[in-house]
């Protein structure tokens, strides 16, 4: 017999995890059950501003990532996974993810502090403080490694030592949580700018997804000020909200099954609960493996740093994003008609599952990246 | 309760163990029967019989201490069955003569022991067993022998075996799970038959075991006439802890074959064996993180039904893995090692041939519980599923159509 194996503690919850997991789910089962989720997206005000706020600031989970010094709670990506795994579970529609991938991105300019620092340290600590919400300005698509190379200009280029001067100008699509936002962090011809958002001209688009809001995104010689000409602070970030995204993935893949496994033992037919028939059981115990691997991985990516960081997230978003979509096209199917009506909360789950698989880049792309980090070639 | 040890009491109680018993210049019998006699053998088990009734998990401290000693370890690959399945129900439900007799030979690896419960007509339905155990006319009463008749099957070691745990059908007039008897059988007895069973593979790691009225002194029974299926459970269930969780580095078993191979060979590369080998090597991480996980869960006190997932897990992995493998060879994929008929103590993915792993990961979905009979555990126990419908239940297993 060899000796204890590695144990990773890592992969686990920590009893204050744990806590501020009861505190966000108990505040998304009094304010956005799902029945008044799917009201909202039929309202003129899709996304949920006063259950943001509290979210946010009240609970502080807009400031998570943020360090103590600038009015934040100074915690790591496993805490934010947590509150990304209840979200996940309700759907709920606020801006968190889009919110922290803006943080980590102003984080990883705070950390490089380049004399830039003070713009970055500035939004930082209004985030913290809920004065402002941010968000990337990408389209919610691109994964960590591409190199995004948007249809935005610059003037003057190369950029003026006072980074104050700068125009934007150009258009784009299918971004995610701008629309609530107050600044956009805009990425443009290799460098990232800073863009009041009143500035820019959004326009909300009719999404896949009722309960995350995208929009599109216009500016025409639209004031801007630089951030950084750090491109990488972009990678960095999309990095964390790909790691992120895992979890939310996983809160989702847990509710389907849960959902769908309540249903299958009240719901008879020919005489018996229909989830006693070995058909539905089987699929019903193969998607709990799925999720009890889908918890590890998406655990893994929130832990690890350095170079292992991109190979988690690469795993994590691989394998969640599919068990998300298996999970949510399960808990279609196995409701039956009621799965298929727009009374009942499936659809809500299928349809962000299925744009959270496209979303910071599709499992067939990460998979590909991946092979380039283990050292797989393609060719 | 007996004062508690520390580790560091443990790790110079094994240095003066060491100091005494140097294993250079010791046989290797001799060290391992001292080492028993120390209690230093399995640390959880009580004074008197190999152990000193400690926490379980001190038992890797001493392991480490021994091994980095240089000494001789017990063969517990070979003596698996005995260590993991015969030794605790022996514990749990051995008088105490048993326990002196079987536990130490068993433990020093100088008996060896397989175990007899599937039969041909009951794999997954274990309770389904029909080997026959009746008492001797002859013979006096409560404490007659027993006269077993049967057929048992995949038993792997059954012909290196010197015990056997075996599980017999007493009362065929009640229902299936009940009227069944557990007991330990002599290997050397009369009437005891040992066949090799071939596999697809060529070798032979099993066996079948015909019983033709064999002899079994009632001083052989473990547990009492009738409660063979509780017994039997307590042997099942240290198995599962056996099978549980682990940790072991990326790229380990089969994967770790498959990615060597595909980096090796260029020639073999197109785009459509590039994304299965990447979807294998994501599930094959997600299932070695999930191990690790479960790893750390128990370590924390918070076992979890993992275990069973993670079985289910490896076998599909395995199978997919090593299809894909022959995929990647072409003409290669073609050819075999070898088809002799071996009798090997242990699987060996690594050492054999992509063919072989092929064909014998085949079996990783029936042994040890089928991948069906799993995925019924986590619905039934997990989820928390309706049960089977049972048509066995409550006929006599006389009765019941086979």
């Amino acid at each position: 017999m060899e000796g204890p194996p590695p144990v990773s503690e890592e992969l686990l919850y920590s009893e204050p995890e744990e806590e501020l997991r009861t505190a966000v789910a108990d505040l998304l089962a009094d304010r956005a059950p799902w029945a008044s989720v799917l009201a909202r997206t039929e309202s003129a005000e899709p996304y949920d501003a006063e259950l943001w706020k509290a979210l946010g600031t009240g609970i502080g989970a807009a400031g998570l990532l943020i360090p103590e010094s600038l009015g934040g709670a100074g915690a790591s990506l496993r805490e934010a996974a947590v509150v990304a795994e209840e979200l996940g579970k309700a759907v709920a529609p606020v801006p968190f993810l889009g919110n922290l991938t803006a943080t980590a991105l102003l984080l990883a300019v705070h950390d490089a502090g380049n004399g830039t620092a003070a713009a970055a340290d500035e939004l930082l600590r209004r985030i913290a403080a809920g004065e402002q919400t941010v968000a990337v300005a990408i389209p919610f698509t691109r994964s960590p490694d591409t190199t995004y190379k948007g249809r935005v200009s610059v003037t003057p280029w190369p950029p003026r030592e006072d980074p104050h001067e700068a125009r934007v100008t150009g258009r784009v699509t299918s971004v995610a949580d701008a629309l609530p936002a107050d600044v956009l962090l805009v990425p443009a011809d290799g460098s990232i700018y800073v863009v009041q958002a009143s500035d820019a001209k959004r326009t909300a688009v009719t999404s896949l997804d009722m309960t995350r809001v995208l929009c599109d995104i216009e500016y025409d010689d639209t004031p801007a000020m630089l951030l950084t000409t750090r491109y990488g602070a972009l990678q960095s970030a999309l990095l964390s909200a790909a790691a992120i995204l895992a979890s939310e993935q996983l809160g989702l893949a847990e509710r389907c099954l849960a959902t769908t496994v309540e249903y299958v033992k009240t719901r008879h037919q020919f005489g018996r609960a229909v989830g006693s028939y070995q058909g539905l059981k089987h699929r019903l115990a193969q998607l709990w493996v799925q999720i009890a691997q889908a918890r590890a991985v998406a655990r893994h990516a929130v832990s690890a740093t350095g170079e292992e960081q991109a190979i988690a997230v690469a795993v994590a978003q691989a394998h969640c994003s599919a068990v998300a979509v298996q999970a949510a096209e399960e808990c279609v199917q196995m409701h039956g008609g009621i799965g298929f009506t727009w009374e009942h909360p499936a659809h809500l789950y299928l349809k962000r599952a299925k744009s959270t698989s496209l979303a910071l880049g599709a499992p067939s792309r990460h998979r590909r990246r991946l092979a380039e980090l283990v050292d797989l070639p393609a060719s | 309760m007996p004062p508690l040890i520390t580790q560091h009491d443990l790790e110079n109680r094994v240095q003066d163990f060491l100091a005494a018993h140097d294993p250079r210049t010791t046989s290797k019998q001799d060290f391992l029967r001292a080492r028993f006699d120390a209690g230093l053998a399995w640390l959880h088990y009580p004074e008197g019989l190999g152990g000193l009734g400690l926490p379980r998990d001190l038992q890797p401290v001493a392991e480490k201490a021994f091994a980095a000693a240089g000494a001789p370890d017990n063969d517990p690959r070979r003596i698996g069955i005995g260590l993991g399945m015969a030794a605790p129900t022996i514990l749990a439900f051995g008088s105490d003569e048993q326990k002196q007799r079987w536990l130490r030979p068993l433990w020093c690896g100088e008996e060896v022991w397989c175990q007899l419960f599937s039969e041909p007509g009951a794999g997954s339905d274990l309770a389904a067993l029909a080997t026959r155990a009746v008492r001797d006319s002859e013979g006096e009463g409560d404490s007659a022998d027993w006269i077993v008749n049967g057929q048992k099957v995949w038993t792997s070691m059954a012909h290196e075996a010197r015990w056997a745990i075996l599980v017999t059908r007493t009362d065929p007039d009640v229902p299936k799970h009940q009227g069944m008897t557990y007991f330990v059988l002599d290997m050397t007895a009369p009437g005891v038959e040992v066949r090799p069973l071939r596999q697809l593979t060529g070798e032979a790691e099993f066996n079948e075991v015909f019983l033709t009225d064999v002899r079994i002194p009632d001083s052989q029974r473990l547990g009492a006439v009738g409660e063979g299926w509780k017994v039997a459970q307590t042997t099942l269930m240290n198995e599962r802890v056996a099978i549980g969780g682990g940790s072991s580095p990326r790229e380990s078993g089969m994967i770790g074959v498959l990615a060597q191979r595909w980096r090796d060979n260029p020639g073999v590369r197109d785009a459509a064996l590039h994304d299965r080998l990447m979807i294998l090597w994501v599930a094959a991480e997600a299932a070695r993180l999930t191990a690790m996980r479960l790893s750390a869960q128990l370590a924390a006190g918070q076992p979890g039904p993992e275990g069973s997932a993670a079985k289910y897990a490896f076998a599909t992995l395995n199978q997919q893995i090593s299809g894909l493998e022959l995929e990647l060879l072409g003409e290669e994929g073609l050819r075999y090692d070898d088809w002799t008929m071996r009798r090997p103590d242990t699987v060996d993915f690594v050492g054999r041939s992509p063919g072989y792993r092929y064909l014998r990961a085949k079996g990783n979905s029936i042994e040890g519980g089928t991948s069906e009979i799993l995925l019924n555990i986590i619905a039934e126990r997990v989820l928390g599923l309706p049960g089977e419908i049972r048509a066995d239940k409550d006929v006599a297993w006389k009765d019941l159509p086979r």
